[in-house]
């Protein structure tokens, strides 16, 4: 069949991934999304995740840094990947805002050609060959590496999944951060985790997590009381993803710095596990 | 050496013409219906896995009649054409006037130029703010693209259906009352003669303006059985 018009020949042919539709649709715009040109450029920061019952939390900090410089204070980093999962992004932040979007049509396609979602491995694992195909980016210091949560229906549970730059994937249990903060806030994360915990406990326990990121690590930034900007926080369980709302958020970042001010360096740990402020 | 008998342009066409209305007509029908909070499509089909309604975009959707291998090639390249353009601009960027403008441009190059024309009936819906900025697109075999307002009926027994319609739709009718006037309407005329059709042989969807993004949604099961018998 010949087609002097309409739409192309390639837009019928079989397939589900719009990655592959895009690279042969227009391989220019596929390079441009996987091979910029490096210059000095925003980068994002800290990322957390931790698991509770049913589900699992994913919060990031608002900061961008270009060198010294912070870059914008407002910045969102934990997105919405589909209804089940979300992406939370440390490292270059144009790629990584750009490799988000990617993502998520990738999964929003996949789900209305095939008339079903991707398994949560499956997901995982095709953000892991996004991030494998930016690693010559990621040679000339221009690295994007996401956390990835969400809900498992197969097993009633939240998973986290962790990369590198090569494209490796690990799944995490419990928790796990990401970005430059991340050493800090997963000290934090392990001396506070709790297994068997409650959504809100996990919410608690990301944004202490984050604060404690913020206050060893120079490119995170803490809550900010005047401008009232506070974590993006993202909870997705069985009833799919959900973004905590600002007033929500306001009530547990007052309690925490309420406890900071009685105690800056955060709850203490007793003997007997658990943690008390 | 032989010549081939001469075929006058307007017979090819005729011919091609019927041919795809005949193999329309064998389908099932489908009905599309807006009402008060959105748009409605039903379609008489027993499949749980082979649909004729479709979401393409976040307010757009897709109906046909058919060839199924057809109508779901156009369906697939819907999708792309959509995500892509979303990908590319912006979200908002997506239309069902560009889509039915490239579905009208595939169809009609297709039935000028292939062997066979494709012998699907299709319909693009768009839903929008409020009920007059909703949009419904009819095409046809041949490229043809209609802009219909309220009601549409495609398939086997459009034309009795639609009358019936016709008499039947309203603006502002609800959710539940639509769905069973679509419903009436294919038992009625759909088959062979009156009939009732159960939440099983049926496909529904709706077009939700209420809904933040994606606007579709399947209507299926338990919801399904509870809108069609109660109230």
């Amino acid at each position: 069949m010949t087609q002097a018009s309409g739409l192309p020949a390639h837009f019928l042919r079989p397939g589900s991934s719009f990655v592959d539709f895009l690279a042969e649709h227009d391989p220019n715009m596929f390079d441009r999304v996987r091979h910029a040109q490096p210059v000095d450029v925003p980068h994002g920061t800290t990322i957390v995740a931790s698991q509770f019952v049913g589900g699992v939390v994913m919060a990031g900090d608002r900061r961008a840094t270009m060198g010294n410089v912070i870059a914008q204070r407002d910045i969102e980093k934990v997105y919405p990947a589909d209804e089940f999962s979300v992406v939370g992004i440390a490292g270059t932040a144009g790629l990584a805002v750009e490799m988000v979007r990617l993502f998520q049509t990738e999964l929003e396609h996949f789900e209305k050609i095939e008339g079903t979602s991707l398994s949560l491995e499956g997901k995982a694992n095709r953000l892991a060959s996004f991030i494998r195909g930016n690693l010559g980016m990621a040679f000339q210091g221009l690295a994007v590496v996401p956390l990835f949560a969400g809900y498992d229906s197969t097993r009633d549970t939240g998973r986290i999944f962790s990369y590198d730059v090569t494209g490796g994937r690990y799944e995490e249990h419990d928790y796990h951060a990401v970005g430059s903060g991340s050493p800090f806030a997963r000290g934090s994360l392990k001396k506070l985790y709790r297994g068997e915990q409650s959504g809100t406990d996990a919410v608690r326990v990301c944004l202490q997590a984050l604060y404690d990121a913020a206050d060893d690590d120079s490119a995170t930034g803490g809550p900010d009381l005047t401008r009232g900007i506070f974590p993006v926080v993202y909870t997705v369980d069985t009833s799919g993803v959900r973004r905590l709302p600002e007033d929500e958020l306001q009530i547990l970042v007052d309690e925490i710095v309420a406890q900071r001010y009685r105690r800056p360096d955060g709850p203490v740990a007793d003997e007997a596990g658990g943690a008390r402020s | 050496m032989s010549m081939p008998f001469y075929v006058s342009p307007e017979q090819i066409i005729k011919d091609k013409a019927d041919y795809a209305r005949k193999g329309i007509a064998r389908g099932r029908s489908v009905v599309v219906a807006q009402y008060d909070e959105g748009i409605l499509f039903v379609a008489e089909n027993p499949s749980r896995a082979l649909h004729k309604i479709s979401e393409i975009y976040d307010k757009i959707a897709f109906a046909a009649v058919g060839k199924y291998n057809e109508f779901e090639n156009l369906r697939v390249a819907g999708v792309r054409y959509a995500d892509l353009r979303g990908f590319s601009y912006d979200r908002a960027d997506v239309t069902s006037r560009g889509l039915a403008n490239a579905y009208a441009q595939t169809l009609g190059t297709v039935f000028t130029e292939a062997q066979k024309p494709y012998e699907v009936e299709i319909i693009v819906a768009e839903v929008g703010e409020d009920e007059a900025s909703d949009q419904l697109y009819r095409l046809t075999f041949d490229g043809s693209v209609g802009d219909e307002h309220g009601f549409l009926a495609m398939g086997g027994a459009a034309e009795a259906i639609s009358a019936e319609l016709h008499e039947q739709w309203r603006p502002d009718l609800t959710l539940h009352e639509a769905l069973r006037m679509a419903v009436a309407a294919l038992a009625e005329h759909g088959g062979q003669g009156p009939r009732t059709l159960e939440e099983k042989q049926l496909e529904v969807a709706i077009l939700d303006r209420t809904r933040p993004r994606r606007a579709f949604r399947r209507l299926v099961g338990q919801e399904l059985a509870g809108l069609l018998n109660g109230g």
